[in-house]
């Protein structure tokens, strides 16, 4: 029994790990602050969740009783990391960060500087010949 | 066994704090290195978590409750900051 727990705990923290370390390399590797944005939003939350489970699984058995007031940190991260993502893109959509061609569609164009000359960038009508 | 995957587990949360590292040293905009100091509050979430696994001890729960919390604001803020100019508008 005691051997089974812990090869729960062993696999859940490598999963975890493993987890949070492709959301790092999805930071460092993508090409563009959009694409950037998901690595760390899902993957890494992800991780943090294998990890405080294998917390929970370790001290419930050895405590003998279910440990679950852990599982109020990744409760709180999925909670959060949606709201702290959408108000990066936010930011980013603001600071008129660059966009890689590869990237999905356009970041839309922001009202106290929609008059520049960058607005007709965004125009959906050249696109293909932006992309091509 | 544990006493083999803890370590493991150590090595590659902080591989994964050092990329993390690069790209906030590298990120060519504001908004990148943002993105950095969130994932490095998750990171260090993780492995403060893990390191109570190491100690056997219940007391490092709370920290990695208090930094969450403490990071989840810090980014609203510097977002806030980025976005506004300021992060609390009184008029």
């Amino acid at each position: 029994m005691q051997t089974l727990i812990e090869a729960i705990v062993c696999a859940l923290l490598l999963v975890g790990s493993a987890f949070t370390l492709i959301g790092a390399i999805g930071l460092v590797r993508l090409p563009d602050f959009y694409m950037r944005l998901h690595g760390p939003t899902k993957s890494t939350t992800l991780g943090v969740g294998g990890v405080v489970l294998a917390s929970v699984v370790y001290f419930s058995a050895h405590n003998n009783f279910a440990s679950l007031h852990e599982v109020l940190i990744p409760a709180f991260l999925f909670l959060t990391a949606p709201i702290s993502a959408h108000m990066l893109t936010k930011a980013g959509i603001q600071q008129r960060v660059a966009v890689s061609s590869v990237t999905r569609g356009r970041p839309p164009v922001t009202g106290a500087s929609a008059g520049g000359e960058r607005a007709q960038d965004a125009n959906p009508d050249d696109e293909p010949a932006r992309e091509a | 066994m544990l006493a083999i995957v803890i370590p493991v587990s150590f090595a590659i949360l902080g591989l994964a704090f050092l990329l993390t590292l690069v790209r906030l040293v590298r990120g060519p905009s504001l908004p990148d290195r943002l993105v950095a100091l969130d994932t490095l509050n998750i990171n260090a979430i993780a492995l403060i978590v893990v390191y109570g696994i190491m100690l056997r001890s219940t007391v490092f729960f709370e920290i990695a409750l208090l930094i969450a919390v403490m990071g989840f604001v810090a980014t609203v803020a510097f977002t806030k900051y980025l976005q506004r100019g300021d992060i609390i508008e009184l008029n």
